[in-house]
């Protein structure tokens, strides 16, 4: 369903190298119209190379990059791609009015001022200078410059370092509108809470290969565990002896434990201590199952 | 091409092209670190040298007028480009301008008119103090023609800044500029007349560009040294190109 939505932006059997270092080994993406993908993975797992490729500041040794049916760092890519980056730059000296103007007029249908303030939230801001603001409203100001031209393709590097719990869900929201327009949006980031509450897609990638792909279920359904925490006097490193049973520490009064399959353990500790309270079973979150992944290729690697 | 023009019907260049030179006009004058050095130290050296320490001479009046006018532009057009491309190069403003739809060479040009606006100021500054202070007479046409050897004089040490600001980081840059400047407009000319060099250092002055822009502004008030404009110009515009391509060569590897 989702995924029938028409690309907007393509890498495929992309490669990029840095002297010795492969940055990016035939890496695959595809950016579908109305959706956000995250690209998840650790520092130096090739994210910012993918961005780079997309936006046309790197050329690709291999394979193609196709940015909404034109050359990547095209005018005419330009045009429908606004862009995020991790370090922005941006003159200090500048008013925010000027920036947004500057900007603003590259584009071929403008947002409008009134507009940029209300989905970046910068509410009494236009007039201060760039410098004498705060790291999170200037994240907020870059966002606003990302999207003051109706990008079709946004590319969002790590746009949320910084920002304070509700600064960050300002910007999910503004995101979610976005993608409600029919934008592609890519999202590289460290938060995995944020690619759980944004993305319909995500790409996990290590050492600059695509090692997982799918729907934030499908990548959390790549590991089985739970997590199981209950307020109980047995000892942490009986439980951890028992079958099914991956990992177990006490917390103050609580014993927190990861089991392959809940129900027989949850059986046994009920059994084992019917004093036993609190109990508590989830399923991993998109954290565990990413550090699984990357884990896993590891392995496979060496 | 065809699809650049069908993706941008409405869209007006000129509107980003002004925008963009005023965005780096006012942060060049918000800086005071530049604002202020480069449009007080040409009027300040005038005053000291040309208008307190001249003991009348109408001759040096001139001479310091149209020699404090080129240090002005030089200092103007080398620190306005080299320590802006250094900065907005190391801190990812460049990247980020190529991410956007920037019509093309606009920040370049930007920069340009930029510089070009100081050289203005700095010599209707310098007008005023020679005029009223200096006591200096020009014919109309001369200062009309002063002028325009200073706003044309921005072009080779643009290109100059432009390369050196390619090489270093933002924080450097002031250093290597100045080692480079003021050493430079001292051994042109600029600061005192040629004659009062060792005879050595006087005859190595033609290898300076900006022994080219002082004796070309020199030759509007009638003190150059007699060699011919067109050398001069020659000279500047070869250091222009020069430079120009040094310095794209050197932002197109960056990446």
């Amino acid at each position: 369903m989702a995924t029938t939505s028409p690309v907007l932006a393509r890498l495929r059997g992309a490669s990029r190298r840095y002297g010795d270092t492969v940055a990016l080994d035939g890496f695959d993406l595809a950016l579908h119209a109305g959706q956000v993908t995250s690209l998840l993975g650790a520092n130096g797992a090739g994210k910012s190379t993918a961005v780079g490729l997309l936006l046309g500041l790197l050329k690709a040794d291999a394979g193609t990059v196709d940015v909404l049916g034109h050359a990547p760092g095209s005018m005419a890519a330009r045009l429908g791609t606004g862009a995020m980056l991790q370090s922005a730059g941006i003159p200090e000296r500048l008013k925010v009015r000027e920036l947004l103007d500057l900007v603003r007029s590259y584009a071929a249908r403008p947002r409008s001022v009134a507009d940029c303030v209300a989905l970046a939230g910068l509410d009494g801001l236009l007039e201060r200078r760039y410098g004498r603001l705060s790291g999170g409203q200037q994240r907020r100001v870059q966002f606003a410059l990302a999207i003051c031209g109706r990008p079709r393709l946004l590319c969002l590097d790590e746009p949320t370092t910084g920002l304070d719990i509700e600064a960050r869900q300002a910007l999910w929201r503004a995101i979610r509108e976005l993608v409600a327009d029919g934008s592609a949006v890519l999202l590289t980031t460290h938060y995995l809470e944020e690619a759980e509450a944004l993305s319909d897609h995500v790409v996990v990638i290590d050492r600059g290969r695509r090692v997982a792909e799918g729907t934030v279920a499908q990548i959390r359904a790549h590991v089985a565990q739970r997590r199981i925490r209950c307020v109980t006097a047995l000892e942490a490193a009986h439980v951890l002896h028992w079958p099914g049973v991956r990992d177990a520490v006490r917390e103050g009064d609580a014993l927190r434990i990861v089991a392959d399959a809940a129900e027989p353990v949850v059986r046994r500790l009920l059994d084992a201590d019917p004093q036993l309270h609190e109990l508590e079973v989830q399923r991993a979150g998109l954290a565990d199952a990413f550090l699984e992944i990357t884990r896993n290729a590891g392995q496979e690697a060496a | 091409m065809m699809s650049t023009l069908a993706h941008a019907p409405s869209r007006s260049p000129w509107r980003s092209y002004l925008l963009e030179a005023k965005c780096e006009f006012m942060r060049m004058l918000r800086e005071p670190a530049f604002g202020v050095p480069v449009i007080a130290f040409p009027a300040m050296f005038y005053l000291l040298f040309g208008v307190l320490l001249n003991k009348g001479s109408a001759g040096a009046a001139q001479y310091l007028l149209a020699t404090y006018g080129a240090f002005g532009v030089i200092g103007a057009a080398m620190f306005g480009f080299g320590v802006t491309i250094a900065t907005d190069r190391e801190h990812g403003y460049l990247r980020l301008k190529r991410t956007l739809a920037v019509p093309p060479g606009a920040l370049l040009l930007a920069k340009m008119a930029m510089a070009a606006l100081f050289a203005v100021i700095i010599s209707l500054l310098l007008d005023v103090l020679a005029s009223i202070l200096g006591g200096v007479v020009l014919a109309p046409r001369q200062w009309a023609l002063l002028l325009a050897v200073n706003v044309l004089g921005v072009l080779p040490f643009a290109a100059i800044g432009l390369f050196f600001g390619s090489l270093v980081s933002g924080n450097t840059a002031p250093a290597l500029l100045n080692v480079l400047y003021l050493p430079m407009a001292f051994l042109s000319g600029l600061w005192l007349p040629l004659s009062m060099l060792p005879e050595f250092l006087s005859r190595l002055a033609p290898i300076w560009p900006a022994y080219h822009l002082g004796q070309l502004a020199l030759k509007v008030v009638g003190h150059d040294q007699g060699r011919p404009a067109w050398l001069h110009l020659l000279a500047l515009a070869a250091v222009t190109v020069l430079f120009f391509v040094l310095a794209q060569r050197r932002l197109s590897a960056a990446e």
